[in-house]
């Protein structure tokens, strides 16, 4: 119950110091960057549920993030719906997505796993391309989101905007939380590590990894109607594979088992691309050779390596600590 | 949706003859890349997710071959030699270093690779689509046949891939190389223990799944436009092959491409913007109903 009360203030303070950003002035670019990172760190923190604490590999997540960011723009577009029943509407219809492509691909091993939500990720990027009279196309959805006032809050005011969007972060991170340090938390990695063995003890697995696929969806859409709400439209790529690996990349150079290692990965991720683009058009090369340098050298996340050296050190210093007394105990017993 | 007009083609032999042909293309290409695939899933369990890119390799460097020899049947057994020697480095230098790590690890390897090898592409070929053109050796009048016409490089590229195949089954099945191979696939350790050396073999299987996708590529470069990145939409339709025929079966391979290239060609007709659709719900009910595949052996 302290670890609650104590994730609670450090979400809390996070929120603080995400709100302090525009009181201080920073420049707009700065605010730019955090509000890109919030969207693309909303989308590499709920893949980690699956990746990191559930053992469920998927290279299509990027699909629940453009269908998030469609579902939210086409429903502001059609000048029906509040900004708060759109989102509703968004993160309903990114959860009933999931469920269906979950249904359908949970229940496979890892590598059939990996490759038919990548498969499903292309066919809903095809749906988009296609369907050019509904999505626009190749061209995206053009023309603006409209962002009437709700409650006294516009949100086409850059700062209201950028409040908004922290608020709904540092929620969706809250949640995640609240998720991980769960019994189903603790179910999911049970799962990770020995599905027969959770099988054995009565876990409907199937069920308990489609509520996992279906929870991070949600949240990957809510990454998705960030970003749209932030460029005021939604584009196909939002939902190419490339995304998707992208996001997968975020995992690898933050590292997956620190709660909030993807968030690192992502914020290091956009700095390399925005560093690599001020020099070279190539950035697809640099990122291939950071990549392979990474999984080939240190075969794991650079986080993932700091936190486990620093485990070994402090249980070798505990070690040190437990041998002196005993070494002190023995004296006295001679 | 225009079922009219599908109703109206199956009636007439011309038009079933024209889509049957384009189909048996589009199947030939999909059965050269996912019989790549399933070998090297069966014999080292790993899912080449960067298969796609020795496909795009494979017909560019065909391309490049035919520029400077000038003679089509050089350049495309050029490029299935190439794109196979760098397969076997790729797996030597890269692959094989994740074998015993996870899913991930692989997929990020390939990752890489599909990123790294797009780049260099547009950096050696430039970022514009190329095309071959119909190579003179093929400029002949085309062949017509109750009614329908023919283009005579669609039944070499048709032959070709038959062949082909037909000659990877016959290595497969019929050969010493093929059951050290097929032994492999159930124990790599035992074989190594009965000194045989396994890593050899491994390599060997990766660099004629990785020749497969070279020569698909080059069967495919008269009659595509080559862009960066061409082979990824290839490489989804694979999988899909794969999942229908069964994983490591490379006769369930032959008659899932079959199926899904005639899926595509007569669906272009009748439903042209739900064909992603419909082949989706085939791998779907696959899937449901027999989750092995048609011809695959069930899950390990």
């Amino acid at each position: 119950m302290a670890g609650r009360w104590r994730d609670l203030g450090l979400a809390a303070l996070g929120l603080l110091l995400l709100l302090l950003v525009p009181a201080f002035g920073a420049p707009p670019a700065i605010r730019d960057f955090i509000m890109f990172g919030m969207a693309y760190g909303l989308l590499a923190m709920s893949l980690n549920l699956l990746i990191g604490y559930t053992g469920l590999v998927s290279f299509g997540h990027a699909m629940f993030f453009a269908a998030g960011a469609y579902a939210f723009g086409l429903a502001m577009q059609s000048g029906k719906f509040s900004i708060p029943a759109a989102f509703v509407l968004a993160i309903g219809f990114t959860a009933v997505m999931a469920l269906i492509v979950g249904a359908i691909c949970v229940r496979l091993n890892e590598i059939y796993f990996a490759f038919l939500t990548l498969a499903f990720q292309m066919l809903f990027y095809n749906i988009i391309l296609g369907w050019v009279s509904f999505t626009g196309g190749d061209q995206g959805l053009m023309g603006g989101i409209p962002r009437p006032k709700f409650l006294g809050i516009d949100l086409a005011d850059r700062t209201q905007l950028y409040i908004f969007c922290s608020v709904a972060f540092v929620v969706c991170i809250a949640i995640l939380r609240q998720i991980v340090t769960s019994p189903f938390g603790y179910t999911l990695r049970m799962i990770r590590d020995n599905q027969e063995r959770a099988a054995f003890l009565g876990i409907n697995v199937p069920v308990v990894k489609l509520a996992c696929f279906v929870i991070s969806a949600c949240i990957a859409g809510v990454g998705g109607i960030l970003l749209t709400l932030f460029v005021s439209g939604a584009y196909p790529n939002f939902g190419f594979w490339t995304t998707s690996g992208e996001a997968i990349f975020m995992i690898l150079l933050g590292g997956s088992n620190v709660f909030l290692g993807p968030l690192v990965g992502t914020v290091i991720l956009r700095l390399l691309n925005d560093i690599t683009v001020s020099y070279t058009s190539h950035t697809e090369l640099v990122l291939g050779i950071v990549i392979l340098v990474l999984v080939l050298g240190l075969r794991k996340g650079p986080l993932d390596l700091l936190a486990e050296r620093w485990e070994n050190r402090r249980q070798a210093a505990a070690q040190a600590i437990r041998d002196a007394a005993d070494k002190d105990a023995g004296k006295g017993d001679s | 949706m225009d079922l009219d007009a599908l109703l109206r083609c199956v009636g007439t032999t011309s038009c079933v003859v024209t889509q049957l042909t384009s189909g048996m293309i589009i199947g030939m290409l999909l059965f050269l890349i996912a019989s790549g695939v399933t070998l090297i899933f069966g014999v080292l369990n790993v899912i080449n997710f960067a298969h796609g890119s020795l496909y795009m390799i494979g017909a560019y460097a065909a391309w490049t071959f035919y520029q400077l020899t000038g003679s089509y049947f050089v350049s495309a057994l050029g490029a299935a030699v190439a794109v196979g020697v760098l397969g076997v480095l790729f797996e030597r230098v890269l692959m094989s270093k994740v074998y015993g790590s996870n899913v991930l690890m692989q997929l990020l390897v390939c990752y890489a690779v599909v990123l790294i090898s797009d780049d260099l592409i547009k950096i050696i070929w430039g970022p514009v689509p190329l095309s071959m053109g119909m190579p003179p050796e093929f400029r002949l009048p085309p062949i017509r046949f109750m009614g329908g016409v023919i283009p005579p490089f669609y039944l070499f590229m048709i032959l070709a891939a038959m062949a082909i195949g037909l000659l990877l089954w016959l290595v497969i099945v019929r050969t010493r190389f093929g059951s050290i191979v097929r032994a492999a696939a159930i124990n790599g350790p035992m074989v190594s223990a009965l000194g045989i050396r396994v890593n050899l073999y491994y390599a060997a299987v990766f660099g004629i799944g990785s020749a497969l996708a070279g020569a698909a590529g080059a069967l495919a470069a008269p009659v595509r436009s080559l862009t960066p990145g061409m082979g990824f939409s290839i490489l989804i339709e694979s999988f899909i092959v794969t999942v229908i025929g069964g994983m490591g079966s490379i006769v369930g391979a032959f008659v899932a491409s079959i199926i899904i290239g005639l899926t595509r060609s007569f669906g272009s007709i009748g439903f042209p913007l739900f064909v992603d659709g419909v082949m989706f719900l085939i791998m779907a009910l696959v899937l449901i109903f027999k989750p092995s595949g048609l011809f695959g052996r069930p899950h390990r």
